[in-house]
């Protein structure tokens, strides 16, 4: 034996296979990785892979049957709901167990478990999960846990979809398990009832997060009570609110059924700003006699895209997108040609891979659902059955205060309240940090909720205070409940009942039946709130500024079958705000509403293809308000040739973002340039997060008033005007617009640039530089990488009529063809039929592949 | 003949050992095949290297081609910036070989230096 050579020899492949198993940087371990046998080859499914599978499981009460169809669409047919949902679970995982796993790992806190402490220079200890906890993300999942778990109802739906993932979980093997899993070196825990709660409260989290509670208290210290006012007038000129105006919906009714007290003496300090006090209450319509109806007004703190300002989100935050809208509509069978009711839902989402969505159709003998359903959680959440389709938009409604918390002492053991030293309860985070000790953070539970921010965890204005965060999804609530009776509902009584379940996040829940009724309901729990109540930081030492209450829910603004044929939601105010009893605060959008109502109102005769056309329309209805500013304050005496050619694109734009247009970017490039001109010096003021005004307010204030007072440049002792500021603006971007046309990149597709990206930012498992219209003030509203999350058209014919298409693919698996087949129609406007498969329809040569569930 | 048996027999042990354990599987089976049929240093690493070069070179093609190419390229666009799936199964040849040669070589240094010279 040659000892040396040997020794020498044996170390050498010891340490290459140690090298390869181990996983540096970040980077995976590339001997599983590359191993045919176990790594990423094995995720490469075969083009014509069979997805038929027949499985034996003790949990199931009788045998199951899913049929796959050539979307790989899974039909599942089960003799009861607990078999159904138990096999929904499977299914889910079996295509999106990673993002599953991921997405409630994120909302739980846990994401430097999974992927260690720093992305590039991003701090994800401090930016995700000390944020999530300290929101109390975890706490709340557990109160919704409770909800779900004391209705019998929604235990077995849980239960048994929570079986069934983990009956999915506990067949993998090394070799099977998603590829991500052996991308980050780690294994799926078991799924729990938790983990749907985790995932429900993640949506929240992202839908109902809007406020803007100290970027507005930093605008209110920085300006005077007038230049506040101008900044965030209480409301815009242009209002079209789900319920008309002119709509009394409370005639019935005296008095609101909260009524809101405005807490005595606090004029001086949560009114006042820099120089006088804001306006404590405008004019209000009374409603009914004897009505004695607080007052209150209305502002619309809305943000879009700029250069990076102190009013800019930051890009490493995780604010939600202020833009997480929707649209949605029902047409009454008098305005189709068909005579039934069609229905129309597009939420706009962060757009990723894998898709938010799966499509699923589960038929049992007591319901029969089709739609997109959520990987993750039971059910179907916006879809149809052979009754009624339902869809949601979000409600935008600031349902997220802080209140400022004395603490007695250092310890944080006691904190001030009613004028008593109440007891802390502590909840303790232990952030278990890949490859670093674990990070242990306490955080403090008052009556208002945790306190989010203190001086180790400071809060956007760097205060040093004590903030609690009360948010209305820290409550015990039950959405579950409210999807699963959706699924069932037949009519608009049952639509009715479904809703009330639904506290948080508030949506605009649209519906329509086969029998003709067409409804929506601004639905949720919202605080009845008092004139700007929670628009700034409040002051905790006693409940005075506390939220009095829960608006009734029967009071919550609603349409059913009005006289105009059809009820729609955008995002918009849910009601003229001066003839509701209560605060209407949160982050409220115009133009797409007004475009809908607008085409809705003339349109008869409709068909699917008509709705389908409505849905992908790219008009934009803010350059039509706008564009006029750009004609006549733009200075066109001494331009070049070239920029005379842009202006002109402009002037000459039919106003539709369509992708291969040029006067979008130049148009939307020239707006972003004078919001800066004109709001830029004032903002930059302050070098802390600051509302940004919406661009609606400065449409209207400069359509009205040329001399409006912020066209100013305060940095110049010179008076500016609106032409010069509009000529700067363009002088600026004019350059650039040219340079990007040179480059063959000015189109509006190009400019926009439309991308989805995969969950873990992967440019290599992402579909960019997609060729899409739209925007954000389009209906069809296709920004970067936020956009309508999922289409659907419904027409409750016999059978039902529906189309529906979302930007990804049923397969989460990089590796599978069907990981993203629909993104490219979809960027095209595409649509898939969406087919309610009946009992007798099982040899039909859609279906592709079986999947067999039995006992063994 | 001892070059191509060593050559199969690590091939097809590297194949069935992997069905039972994990990437390391490759080690025992190059070095128990270069114990059993001994050859210099220089042609065990290279039964070694070819054995399960050929053989994790042929799964990852057969399995890139059934695929369409779609997560080799995703694959290889990740790690080399460039879209070709041939790029990986060319990498997962290689690693697999190289560990596989070592493996053997090592066993080789066990024998006794050959004493005949042809």
């Amino acid at each position: 034996m040659r000892i040396w050579p040997f020794i020498t020899s044996a170390l050498v492949t010891g340490s290459l296979v140690a090298a390869l198993s181990t996983s540096i940087d970040s980077k995976p371990a590339f001997g599983p990785l590359l191993d045919p046998q176990e790594g990423f080859w094995q995720n490469a499914d075969p083009a014509n892979m069979s997805y038929s599978l027949d499985l034996h499981f003790l949990e199931l009460s009788a045998p199951t049957k899913v049929y796959v169809d050539q979307r790989l669409v899974p039909h599942i047919f089960a003799e009861n709901e607990k078999d159904a949902y138990f096999a929904q679970g499977y299914i889910h995982a079996r295509f999106r167990l990673w993002q599953m796993d991921i997405q409630t790992d994120l909302a739980d806190g846990r994401l430097t478990e999974i992927v260690g402490r720093y992305s590039g220079n991003h701090d994800l200890l401090e930016l995700r999960d000390r944020y999530y906890r300290r929101l109390g993300m975890g706490y709340a999942a557990e109160q919704a846990l409770k909800g779900m778990e004391a209705d019998s109802a929604t235990k077995a739906e849980v239960d048994a979809y929570t079986e069934g993932v983990n009956a999915y979980i506990s067949s993998l093997t090394v070799a099977t398990m998603p590829l991500e899993y052996k991308l980050l070196n780690y294994a799926p825990e078991p799924w729990t009832n938790l983990k749907c709660a985790l995932l429900l409260k993640m949506m929240s989290y992202d839908l109902a997060g809007e406020e803007n509670d100290f970027q507005n208290t930093n605008a209110r210290n920085l300006f005077s009570a007038a230049d506040f006012q101008l900044l965030y007038p209480s409301m815009p000129d242009s209002l079209d609110p789900i319920v008309p105006q002119g709509t009394q919906m409370f005639t019935k009714q005296d008095t609101p059924g909260v009524r809101v007290k405005i807490p005595t003496g606090m004029d001086t300090d949560y009114f006042m700003t820099k120089s006088g006090m804001l306006t404590r209450c405008l004019a209000m319509v009374p409603l009914g006699t004897g009505a004695n109806w607080t007052a209150f007004a209305y502002d619309v703190p809305h943000t879009g895209a700029a250069q990076r300002g102190p009013w800019e989100k930051d890009p490493q935050s995780v604010d939600p997108d202020p833009d997480n809208g929707s649209n949605n509509w029902a047409v009454s069978g008098a305005k189709t040609k068909s005579g039934v009711p069609i229905l129309c839902n597009d939420p706009h989402l962060g757009l990723n891979l894998p898709s938010l969505w799966f499509e699923v159709q589960i038929h049992t003998p007591t319901v029969n659902v089709y739609g997109a359903s959520l990987p993750g959680a039971p059910g179907v959440i916006i879809g149809f059955n052979d009754s009624a389709a339902f869809g949601v938009t979000n409600s935008m409604r600031d349902v997220r205060d802080y209140f400022e918390i004395t603490f007695k002492d250092q310890t944080k053991k006691e904190y001030l309240f009613n004028g008593q030293w109440l007891p802390t309860a502590f909840r303790v985070e232990d952030i278990k940090v890949k490859g670093e000790p674990d990070f242990m953070d306490t955080v403090a539970y008052t009556v208002f909720g945790p306190v989010m921010y203190e001086p180790s965890y400071p809060d956007p204005l760097k205060s040093g205070k004590y903030y609690a965060c009360k948010w209305s999804a820290h409550e015990v609530s039950n959405e579950l409940l409210c999807f699963n009776k959706l699924d069932h509902a037949a009519n608009y009584d049952q639509y009715l009942d479904a809703i009330k379940s639904l506290q948080t996040p508030g949506q605009n829940v649209v519906f329509a039946s086969a029998s003709g009724d067409i409804a929506i309901w601004a639905q949720g729990a919202f605080p009845a709130k008092w004139y700007r109540q929670g628009d700034f930081v409040m002051e905790g030492k006693d409940s005075a500024y506390d939220w009095q209450g829960t608006i009734p829910q029967n009071e919550n603004p609603h349409l059913w079958n009005p006289v105009r044929g059809y009820v729609s939601s955008a995002n918009q105010f849910p009601i003229d705000p001066k003839t509701y009893p209560y605060y209407l605060s949160g982050n409220f959008l115009t133009y797409r509403a007004m475009e809908i109502n607008r085409r809705l109102d003339k349109m008869e005769n409709i068909t699917p293809q008509d709705m389908m056309g409505l849905q992908t329309d790219n008009y934009d209805l803010f350059a039509e308000m706008a564009r006029p500013l750009f004609i006549k304050y733009i200075d066109t005496t001494s331009m070049e040739p070239g920029e005379t050619h842009l202006y002109d694109l402009v002037r000459d734009w039919d106003l539709y973002n369509s992708p291969g247009e040029k006067a979008p970017a130049v148009f939307h490039a020239w707006w972003d340039s004078l919001f800066v001109g004109v709001y830029g010096d004032e903002l930059r003021q302050t070098a802390l997060p600051i509302t940004k005004p919406s661009d609606q307010t400065l449409v209207e204030a400069l359509l009205k008033d040329s001399s409006y007072k912020f066209v100013d440049d305060i940095r110049t002792p010179a008076q500016e005007s609106l032409r010069q500021i509009a000529t700067q603006a363009w002088k600026k971007i004019y350059p650039v617009m040219l340079q990007l046309e040179n480059n063959n990149s000015l189109t509006w597709s190009d400019y926009k640039d439309t991308h989805i990206d995969h969950l873990l930012k992967i440019p290599a498992f992402s579909d960019q530089h997609l060729q899409t219209g739209g925007g954000a003030y389009s209906i069809n509203a296709t920004k970067a990488d936020h956009g309508p999350s999922w289409r659907m058209v419904v027409e409750l014919t016999t059978p039902v009529h529906a189309f529906g298409i979302y930007p990804g693919g049923q397969d989460g698996n990089p590796g599978s063809p069907y990981f993203d087949n629909t993104v490219q129609d979809w960027a095209k406007g595409r649509y898939d039929t969406l087919w309610l498969m009946t009992p007798d329809q099982v040899n039909d040569a859609r279906i592709q592949w079986k999947i067999n569930f039995t006992k063994p | 003949m001892k070059f191509i048996s060593s050559i199969l027999l690590i091939a097809l042990l590297s194949l069935v050992a992997g069905l039972y354990l994990r990437f390391w599987a490759l080690v025992p089976a190059a070095f128990v095949v270069s114990l059993l049929i001994p050859q210099p240093p220089g042609r065990s690493f290279l039964s070694g290297f070819l054995g399960v070069f050929l053989l994790w070179g042929c799964m990852a093609l057969y399995m890139d081609a059934a695929n369409n190419y779609i997560l080799g390229t995703r694959m290889s666009q990740m790690i080399f910036k460039v879209p070709s799936s041939l790029l990986m199964v060319g990498l997962t040849a290689l690693i697999g070989g190289l560990v596989s040669g070592m493996s053997a070589l090592t066993a080789s240094f066990i024998h006794q230096p050959a004493k005949s010279k042809e």
